[in-house]
């Protein structure tokens, strides 16, 4: 059967040029990048090499970048460094690693969103208080592919005098990236997100910020993050984003139209659906749409079975019974939360796959409304 | 959608993981469904040790996904912890507190396994689904219906709990280990290298652990943030003498005899729970035969609704020896009237009530 990937925004493969990079890094270039003698000189030249490709993409210094696991343990250094025992503000539809994290902290405020799953940068000023001592907003939803007014609200942050993070793990990759820019002094990137490897993110530092190491036992990654570096995971990173950088706008493009093509084509075939977040600038590759009176479960194993892989919210709460926090903070119902589905486009991805997949959700959402009696 | 895919329902135990097994072997087009009834990690006070062991577990779904990779076949969890929550476990307490005994795996069998279930089946696309109950089906083709007979293995026969199929659910559903003994499954369970051969069977009902039931009825309240209702009460004989005191009515079914702790010189049993009164009402084994009772809720599965009063052998439990006895319809098709040849033991209401004739499953209903 063939099978096409409609889940970036879970995860994406290795690319064959990131691929290409990392292969020699693990058999030839092994070196501990804090060794002394030759193997360990070439290690950290790799790494150093990494650490500006990935400074590069997002507009930064090579030293304001820390190499982490990934984007869960980017965003928890982000605000267990800053705020462990302060006040953090952030938003209803974060990330689990973000509301998980900032759960722990000694308090915490999250400002809803409105219908389109936009947060009101005047409702973070107004959730500012005294003990205050980081805002996290992210930049891309995953779910919904929602920008965030991160400039706005970095402004906001910076005239209170608050550290702010955004969790950029859907933003990088998917949209330009200018940490100056956006004004941020924290930003979380996850290479699996992006065409490398699974294992290896990044924390944007502005040079400046006091953060303390959540890690310990070392003095790697400028005393920020203890362990032996992950050279071929930076390596990969690097690469992945030197190709963001080389691809410009032209891959987002792309994949913008398909997007387009496959709302449009859900839109007019299949009765009773809608998109959600529509309205919202949105990352070009990320679709979620409800189909009224259809429960997402039956849907996505039906359209698993003919060899097309979507999603029904992020795959961190897959297996859970609670609707999408993400969708209910947008207003949407239990049931229209359950009857949503994400399709989250990349690189593989072409015309042909998207008719498919259009042709394979009409046929199955008729199927099943033909099922539930309840659905007029 | 294609007819002939078939969704085995995997618990990851070794019956239904059998079933797969040989469904695959055969050449058919199987996917494998895990149903999450409910969530383990609730209640924790009930299990100390952690969510293990018991249905829905982590490592129930764990076995199942292992068998489902071994075979090659597609798997998928699906959620039903709600419709279980609504239509299992809160009747299941309701009917508890109503002085009565409940069968939950009759009414997961009713409201789950042959209905949510087989609309998830139908939804992704497969036709019919396949369990790893003990009982056989067969059509006849001459009275139209499909016929329901115990398994060739006695002692695992599942028929009790069963009665409440219908004809439309029996359609569309395969018990492919009806005529095979438990020997039988684990010694195809080894030959088709399925990796939980040697897992023990499991016993109890999947949401109460260790089979507190009155343990679980409390823990769930809590949760609910509602103070457990005050059950306790008194002891009495059937002519109204108070012989004790007891903690709960809940916690008595009838025919019990331990948990009395009233010493009167002769053996005292539960005869029946006043829930209304928070009374127990205690007597002798003699004062627990009953000549007959009153079924409601019936359903006839292997012949269509007798109008004549029509002989069979009844089961008031799963581990009863079936009684002779005569059913006697009523103006109501879904009520009857079971008169026992002999008097039985313990007609305990919320029990199911099964219509046999030898091995042949005639229907059933519930104990008034």
């Amino acid at each position: 059967m063939q099978r096409y990937y409609f889940d970036h925004n879970a995860t994406t493969p290795v690319s064959p040029e990131v691929f290409a990079a990392i292969a020699p890094v693990m058999t030839e270039v092994y070196g501990n990048a804090s060794s002394i003698h030759y193997f360990g000189q070439m290690a950290r030249h790799a790494l150093d090499e990494a650490r500006r490709r990935v400074a590069e993409m997002l507009g930064a210094t090579a030293e304001e970048i820390v190499f982490t696991s990934g984007g869960t343990e980017a965003d928890n250094l982000a605000l267990f460094g800053i705020a462990q025992d302060g006040h953090a503000v952030t938003t209803t539809i974060e990330h689990p690693a973000v509301l998980g994290a900032s759960a722990k902290l000694a308090g915490v405020t999250r400002v809803p969103v409105d219908g389109r799953g936009v947060v009101d940068p005047e409702e973070i000023r107004r959730a500012l208080r005294p003990g205050t001592k980081i805002v996290s907003v992210m930049h891309a939803n995953n779910e919904l592919g929602t920008i965030q007014p991160v400039e706005e609200i970095a402004r906001i942050a910076r005239e209170a005098g608050v550290v702010f993070h955004s969790d950029g793990v859907q933003a990088a990759g998917k949209i330009p990236v200018n940490v100056a820019d956006l004004g941020v002094d924290l930003y979380s990137i996850s290479g699996h997100k992006f065409y490398a490897p699974k294992g290896v993110g990044a924390l944007y530092v502005r040079k400046g910020t006091k953060l303390t190491a959540m890690l310990h036992g070392g003095h790697h990654e400028r005393e920020m993050r203890a362990g032996t570096e992950n050279v071929a995971g930076a390596v990969g990173l690097g690469r992945a984003a030197e190709w963001i950088v080389e691809l410009g706008a032209g891959e987002c493009a792309r994949e913008r139209e398909l997007r387009d093509r496959l709302e449009q084509g859900i839109l007019d075939r299949v009765p009773d659906s809608h998109v959600n977040g529509a309205g919202a600038p949105r990352t070009p590759n990320t679709s979620n749409i409800r189909f009224d009176g259809i429960d997402s479960e039956p849907l996505l194993i039906a359209l698993d079975l003919k060899g097309f892989a979507v999603s029904s919210g992020s795959a961190c709460s897959s297996g859970v019974t609670e609707p999408s926090h993400v969708l209910t903070a947008i207003g949407l119902t239990r049931e229209q939360a359950r009857s949503s589905l994400r399709f989250s486009l990349g690189r593989s991805n072409t015309a042909g796959q998207v008719d498919a997949l259009i042709e394979a959700v009409a046929e199955i959402v008729a199927h099943l409304r033909k099922l539930a009696p309840a659905y007029a | 959608m294609p007819e002939q895919t078939i969704a085995v329902a995997m618990s990851g135990g070794v019956d239904s993981s059998v079933v797969a097994g040989m469904l695959h072997r055969r050449g058919e087009r199987v996917i494998g469904l895990t149903m999450q009834l409910w969530n383990q990690r609730r209640l924790p006070e009930l299990a100390p040790d952690g969510p293990t062991g018991r249905c829905c577990s982590l490592e129930d779904v764990y076995d199942a996904r292992h068998v489902a990779q071994h075979l090659g076949i597609p798997y998928y969890v699906v959620n039903f912890e709600q419709r279980f929550e609504d239509q299992v476990v809160k009747p299941f307490i309701e009917e508890y507190l109503a002085g009565r005994t409940p069968i939950p795996c009759t009414l997961c069998n009713n409201f789950i396994k042959f209905d949510q279930f087989l609309e998830m089946a139908e939804g992704v696309g497969a036709g019919r689904i396949a369990t790893g109950h003990y009982a056989r089906l067969d059509w006849n083709p001459d009275s139209g219906r499909w016929e329901m007979r115990r398994s060739a293995d006695r002692a695992k026969d599942q028929t009790y709990f069963l009665f409440g199929l219908k004809q439309e659910q029996l359609s569309r559903t395969m018990f492919p280990l009806g005529g095979m003994d438990k020997p039988a499954v684990r010694e195809l369970a080894r030959e088709l290298g399925i990796p939980t051969a040697a897992k023990p069977d499991s016993q109890e009902i999947c949401f109460v652990p260790n089979g507190d039931y009155a343990g679980f009825i409390d823990a769930y309240f809590r949760e609910q943030g509602i103070e457990p209702e005050d059950t306790s009460g008194e002891l009495v004989t059937a002519d109204g003498r108070v012989v004790g005191e007891h903690s709960g009515v809940h916690h008595f079914t009838v025919g019990q005899r331990r948990g009395l702790r009233v010493a009167v010189g002769e053996p005292l049993y539960v005869i029946a729970t006043e829930p209304a009164t928070r009374r127990v009402v205690v007597g002798r084994n003699e004062d627990l035969l009953r000549p007959a009772m009153q079924v409601n809720g019936v359903n006839w599965i292997s012949i269509a609704p007798p109008s004549e009063p029509a002989r069979a052998e009844v089961k008031i439990r799963n581990k009863h020896a079936a009684a002779e006895a005569t059913i006697v319809p009523s103006a109501d098709a879904s009520r009857v009237e079971v008169r026992f040849d002999q008097p039985q033991r313990a007609v305990t209401p919320g029990q199911g009530a099964v219509f046999y004739a030898g091995d042949l499953v005639l229907g059933g209903g519930w104990i008034e």
